[in-house]
């Protein structure tokens, strides 16, 4: 195969991948490793490497659209990422200690778990107790706008997220992902933000998270620009076709077969792992 | 310095990031076009890991086009720091302050 079959192949992949993780709003960069490694034998390092790009741009790209309709809490996503980039750092670093198919592993787990936690049923109770002395201090409590005007919200738990939010970011420098997924469950579960304000705090903080690991994967040589750039190109294509398509989807059912088709890589990630395939 | 609204920082910084985004897409685009109209008959060899990476102006230009985009949320840090400041939010100033040094402790690491 040609360079130029190589880049159109992985365009392609990658613009399906981003497709439907707009869709499903799950993100897409988290098949692109397996697709790489599993289907082109590319070294996961180089996969990770150019996840994490496409992780930027399109939570870059994503966070422009959303900064401006007023939900994302800027103190909140501004306050966690004192947890999340210095644990982005030791992911990153911790990368390049662990050996190739144990990375696998772990990345299957991790793909395993998202996609579990892709399928369950949300619950929409936010700030009923009364909001967690901290975050009173650092103003962190809001509002958020809703047809009837802006509604206000506290925030809960704040050092339990700050904890969580950490773990968050090891996961995305260790394997080169958003992490999107758990972030959200931090400030959902835990802080108890209305879910909009989370997924939209959650989209900036990604960009920002993994701009943090992304100068030591450079420095260690995992992000090889001919294979980031298709990657990059091609999820953001597909990110925002999905991102207008967004509007018409019968998405319960994507949501499903989304999370069958990343529980399948998932597995595939792990088996490959043990077998020492990757 | 005027105060700045709540809206029209988020503006600004939805702004910075969109343009940043489109950016660097634009000359990794410009980058990429360059390399497969020079090297698009090669054959890839991705399952071998080398660290050095692979040499060559084309690639070169990619990577700069790849430094803008990790430049972009850091520009954001940056601006909300101003922000912070314009509102006299001190604290949001010193906590924006130790996420803009990890960023830029990362950032330097590469150049090294």
């Amino acid at each position: 195969m040609t360079s130029i079959e190589f880049t159109g192949l992985i365009f392609l992949i990658s613009g399906v991948a981003g497709f439907l993780g707009a869709l499903t709003g799950l993100g897409g960069g988290v098949v692109i490793t397996p697709a790489l490694t599993l289907l082109f034998g590319v070294d996961i390092r180089y996969a990770i490497g150019a996840t994490l790009v496409s992780v930027i741009a399109t939570s870059s790209g994503a966070a422009s659209a959303y900064v401006r309709e007023g939900f994302s809490n800027i103190r909140v996503g501004m306050f966690l990422e004192m947890a999340t980039t210095p644990g982005a750092l030791l992911g990153a670093f911790l990368a390049s200690k662990t050996p190739t198919h144990a990375l696998a592993i772990i990345f299957g787990t991790v793909l395993l778990f998202s996609a579990f936690l892709s399928t369950r049923h949300r619950e929409d109770e936010w700030g009923t107790g009364g909001p967690d002395r901290l975050a009173t201090k650092l103003k962190m409590n809001s509002t958020y706008p809703t047809p009837a005007g802006r509604v206000p919200y506290t925030v809960q738990r704040v050092k339990t997220g700050f904890a969580l939010m950490f773990g968050a970011g090891v996961i995305s420098g260790l394997l080169g992902i958003g992490s999107g997924a758990l972030k959200v469950i931090a400030m959902d579960q835990a802080m108890r933000l209305p879910f909009k304000v989370s997924t939209t705090t959650s989209n900036f903080m990604i960009g920002v998270t993994a701009a943090a690991s992304a100068g030591i994967y450079l420095h260690r040589g995992y992000i090889d620009p001919v294979l980031a750039m298709p990657v990059m190109l091609g999820v953001l294509t597909g990110s925002v076709a999905g991102a207008r398509l967004l509007a018409g989807a019968e998405n319960r059912v994507l949501r499903l077969v989304f999370g069958i088709v990343v529980a399948v890589l998932a597995i595939e990630m792990i088996y490959s792992g043990f077998t020492g395939r990757i | 310095m005027t105060r700045w609204s709540e809206e029209q920082v988020d503006t600004i910084i939805g702004l910075l990031l969109r343009w940043g985004v489109i950016l660097s897409v634009t000359v990794v685009m410009a980058g990429g076009t360059w390399y497969l109209l020079r090297y698009g008959a090669a054959q890839p060899a991705y399952h071998v890991f080398r660290s050095e990476g692979h040499e060559g102006h084309p690639q070169a230009l990619i990577q700069f086009g790849l430094l803008l985009l990790i430049a972009t949320p850091i520009a954001r840090v940056v601006f909300s720091i101003f922000a912070f400041a314009a509102q006299k939010d001190w604290a949001y100033v010193a906590i924006t302050s130790a996420v803009l040094s990890i960023l830029l402790y990362s950032l330097a690491s590469a150049a090294i």
